[in-house]
């Protein structure tokens, strides 16, 4: 409430506490919650883009291949890649599993790594890295 | 008011509505139902995407009229929509503590996500059935 006089630190007490894996595992949840949100706008107008015609489409297009389109592009994939991946771990915990302290940290953690080789597959496959085209997406189009 | 109140909650504050809306539930299920149906919707989506974007504007055009694409589209914005509106809503009622502030900032993300909703139905409707 915006009445708040209580000086006392409020919960989660993020100043005094020592950072712990699940903890930014649950941050990281709501963070990527958060960035999907954003990212999904893209989604949209990429799919108005395309109803509209080449007038919309080619430079959106454009925008989405320069530098820091392609940065955001990938910071999206690894939003969603993270996010879908720790919910996946999520749905795990509200059915009671994986919730001792070991295996809760193994897990946050192992969904950070996958997160990450999930989001360069992806990036991998689409033959957006360069030089990296396995299906042989360039000769199309 | 003949009766004995059955909780502890003053009539007042009932109606401030402070407090559980009796919603709770609801809102944790189908948070966890859109979930389980975006496990499979995001990676269709992300894996299907691929293809589409590098075939230029005509390779999408493509991709949206097929007509098993159209409706998994739409199930894929449309759950995400749907979850991330759930999502959100925790977000504004956790972190926003004034009243005023709260209520407008949830109507707009309602709106936003029904309005999204609207531009993707719009697209996809308009490229598959044309």
């Amino acid at each position: 409430m915006s009445d708040w006089t209580d000086t006392r630190p409020m919960s989660p007490h993020t100043t005094i506490w020592k950072w712990h894996l699940t903890m930014a595992s649950s941050i990281l949840h709501r963070v990527t919650g958060v960035g999907n949100y954003i990212g999904i706008f893209l989604v949209v107008a990429w799919l108005f883009a395309t109803a509209v015609g080449p007038d919309y489409y080619e430079p959106l297009s454009g925008l989405i291949g320069s530098i820091w389109g392609q940065l955001i592009l990938f910071g999206f994939t690894l939003s969603v890649s993270y996010h879908v991946l720790n919910g996946v771990r999520h749905l795990f915990m509200d059915a009671g599993k994986g919730l001792n302290p070991k295996t809760g940290s193994f897990l946050a953690g192992l969904v950070l790594v996958l997160a990450v080789v999930v989001a360069v597959g992806i990036w991998m496959l689409a033959g957006l890295v360069p030089g990296v085209d396995p299906l042989r997406l360039t000769g199309q189009a | 008011m003949s009766k004995p109140q059955a909780s502890l909650r003053t009539p007042l504050g009932k109606v401030r509505g402070l407090g559980s809306a009796k919603h709770g539930a609801g809102h944790f299920i189908t948070q966890r139902v859109s979930a389980v149906a975006l496990i499979f919707l995001v990676p269709w989506f992300l894996i299907s995407l691929i293809g589409a974007v590098r075939g230029g504007y005509d390779g999408a055009l493509a991709w949206v009229a097929d007509p098993v694409n159209a409706v998994l589209i739409l199930l894929a914005v449309g759950a995400s929509l749907y979850h991330m509106r759930l999502g959100m809503q925790v977000v504004v009622e956790d972190y926003i503590g004034k009243h005023s502030t709260k209520a407008v900032l949830l109507i707009l993300n309602t709106f936003i996500c029904v309005a999204l909703f609207a531009i993707t139905a719009y697209a996809v409707l308009k490229i598959a059935i044309a």
